[in-house]
């Protein structure tokens, strides 16, 4: 399938690692990724809180981007980021409303010759993977099943909530994709507290000390669960989790030392491409313990 | 009938005793709610389980709980929904909600918490002076406005589930948030900005909030407390310009001119504008605590320092020109769809549209009046 691919800001910014992953990952998913590169933020929810028609327009404007390489021949819109698909789907949910508001968003973006369409089709990875992809062919894909490896799944919580937003039902449970891919690639899924809560990222700059509290309860959580490893498909909860873990167990006390891994790379590692490949070497929290994974099971497999 | 199976946090803090679970048995039409199935437990099981209700028709708000994780009216969720919603063992979990201490079993301790957050934003109207001699005149829209507010009925739903007071108990919070947008969204009040104000220089007030969705999550009467939590935040940097104690209105303005600037986020200059430019006071201490991540960070090679330093992304013009004309507006445009509603809603009713075509011929309308086809 072909994408009209978005990839965010932080994704090729602190965590050039996640963009790098994705443009791995896609070829051995058969997704064309169509960089929309001239596209802008999102807002990420703050700009929308000083202004939402410049939220709205400046999305409008990504979408309209999009909607070109749709007529193209994209299937639709493809995101790498919770954030940006929940700051998104709410201008889309607006734009979408009203044919008189999209006029006027429109009227905006005709200066750069752009018209926004109601109806895009905008899906993060996660949902790509589970709703084009399909498990079924996800699995035929592993070369190396995570067998043994113990992973939480970490949402963030623009792609989980308001679930009437993003369609979030007992027919689409969306809010469960995480676990249904760890699963399909064979490893297994670790239930703690903090998997559908805020990372505390937002608040960061505006009160430290509630933000690292929560980033380093989940990671705790995560630790007395078990688990090997964190996945996440929003860069910015892997900020707060990776980035500032050592800010974070300061925090709250206690030696974290969790790794933090985002979505395409789990899916890279169980489809056979190197962790050096996928960039887990730039993570700030080193994912010894899922290296070490990866070595016993190529080691297990050429040295038998 | 149908038997359904219960199973009740049970906790008595004057025992001494660790919190439990307690399993009943109860047997009642799948349309009957979550608290007739608790009541029934009650009356004729164990007369010590501890609930509060009392209307029993979602007005009153006495009976929050939270229903297989989620929190909620006890009376307004259907057995066979929460069945629905229930684990694979198909037994339906009801437990006090979260974030106030509980007094007894599923009853928690509203005036501790809720209704001091309530207090502490002063939940009433300060009405401007002169009083007019009749009523206040307001526009119908900025009415249907506030009666998102409003519509709470102050169950404590959001306040059980909100991540922020999760980790810092003294936030302000969802519902008393959603309380003060009920004032400074009324235009008959005159303390707008004096209440944004004193929430602006609480350090747990408006800016204390991560943006989480779980407060409209949980609200049963669609108040959305965060959405009105927001709209608290642009009146208050946009229109009083209010410096408040967390940097959030700093940080809101460096995000926005990132953007302007360089079209996506150039993360390296967000967090020292964030507090007021690289070399500002408050910057430094922020910029020195982070050094040893940043060391860490370049040694990885997550960041270089070109990357951190140059710009190489700048903002197209297209970008620019939004900025230019949507900032440049006399007044701000917000589409609120609690208010405008959909097109789809907003479109007549085809049936209707039918029936009042088949009356029209006959020359009545459909309310019986003398019809005007003319």
């Amino acid at each position: 399938m072909k994408v009209a691919y978005w990839p965010g800001c932080v994704s090729r910014g602190f965590t050039a690692e996640l963009h790098g992953s994705m443009a791995a990952v896609a070829p051995m998913l058969d997704i064309e990724l169509v960089e929309l590169d001239r596209a802008n933020c999102c807002g990420a929810g703050v700009i929308a809180e000083h202004s939402q028609e410049l939220a709205d327009t400046l999305n409008a404007r990504t979408f309209a981007l999009a909607q070109q390489e749709i007529t193209q021949g994209a299937d639709l819109m493809m995101n790498i980021c919770s954030t940006c698909q929940g700051a998104q789907s709410e201008c889309q949910q607006r734009l979408d409303a009203s044919a008189e508001y999209r006029a006027q968003v429109n009227e905006t973006l005709a200066d750069e010759g752009l018209e926004y369409q109601d109806g895009i089709i905008n899906k993060n990875f996660l949902w790509v993977l589970v709703e084009e992809i399909g498990l079924d062919k996800l699995k035929t894909l592993v070369k190396q099943p995570l067998t043994d490896l113990r992973v939480g799944p970490f949402y963030g919580c623009y792609i989980v909530r308001p679930t009437d937003r993003l369609d979030i039902n007992r027919a689409q449970p969306r809010d469960e994709y995480l676990g249904q891919v760890i699963e399909t690639l064979g490893g297994t899924v670790i239930d703690y507290a903090g998997s559908h809560k805020c990372c505390g990222f937002p608040i960061i700059t505006m009160n430290k000390e509630a933000s690292l509290e929560q980033a380093g309860r989940h990671l705790a959580d995560a630790t007395d669960a078990e688990a090997d490893c964190l996945v996440t498909p929003c860069p910015l909860c892997h900020l707060n989790l990776d980035l500032q873990q050592p800010m974070a167990a300061k925090q709250v006390g206690r030696d974290l030392n969790m790794p933090v891994l985002h979505l395409p790379q789990l899916v890279g590692l169980a489809l056979g491409i190197s962790p050096k490949e996928l960039g887990l070497q730039h993570h700030i929290v080193k994912p010894t313990s899922v290296i070490d994974w990866s070595q016993a099971v190529v080691g297990g497999v050429s040295g038998w | 009938m149908a038997e359904f199976k219960l199973k009740i946090r049970r906790y008595d803090p004057e025992s001494g005793a660790a919190p439990y679970w307690d399993e009943h048995t109860v047997d009642l039409e799948p349309h009957r709610s979550v608290l007739e199935g608790i009541l029934q437990a009650r009356n004729e099981k164990d007369g010590s389980i501890g609930v509060r209700c009392s209307c029993r028709a979602a007005i009153c708000g006495s009976c929050g709980v939270r229903v297989n994780g989620k929190p909620g009216l006890a009376c307004h969720t259907h057995l066979d929904d929460a069945l629905a919603s229930a684990g694979e063992d198909g037994v339906i979990e009801v437990e006090p909600m979260g974030n106030m201490p509980i007094i007894k079993d599923l009853i928690v301790d509203m005036d501790a918490v809720h209704w001091k957050k309530i207090q502490r934003v002063t939940p009433w109207l300060i009405g401007k002076e002169p009083v007019p001699e009749r009523e206040y005149i307001v526009s119908r829209e900025s009415m249907i406005d506030v009666t998102q507010s409003m519509a709470c009925i102050q169950c404590g739903a959001c306040v059980s589930d909100c991540l922020s007071m999760e980790v810092d108990p003294l936030f302000v919070g969802p519902a008393a948030l959603a309380k003060t947008y009920r004032f400074v969204g009324d235009p008959r009040d005159a303390a707008h900005e004096q209440r944004l104000k004193d929430l602006g220089e609480d350090k747990h007030g408006i800016y204390d909030c991560t943006h989480c969705f779980k407060c409209i999550e949980a609200c049963p009467k669609g108040v959305a407390p965060m959405n009105q939590i927001m709209r608290l935040r642009r009146i208050a940097g946009n229109d009083f310009h209010i410096k408040d104690r967390n940097n959030g209105e700093r940080h809101e303005m460096a995000f926005v001119n990132n953007i302007e600037k360089n079209g996506i986020l150039h993360e390296a200059d967000l967090l020292p504008d964030s507090y007021g430019g690289k070399f500002h006071p408050r910057a430094v201490p922020e910029l020195i605590a982070s050094l040893p991540i940043v060391v860490t960070a370049l040694l990885r090679r997550k960041m270089t320092p070109g990357k951190a330093l140059l710009h190489p992304h700048k903002a197209p013009d297209g970008v620019k020109r939004i900025f230019e004309v949507v900032e440049g507006r006399e007044e701000r445009t917000e589409f609120n769809l609690y208010i405008s509603g959909t097109d789809a809603d907003n479109a007549p009713n085809p049936e209707v549209a039918e029936a009042i075509e088949a009356a029209e011929p006959a020359g009545v309308a459909p309310d019986g009046s003398e019809g005007s086809s003319a």
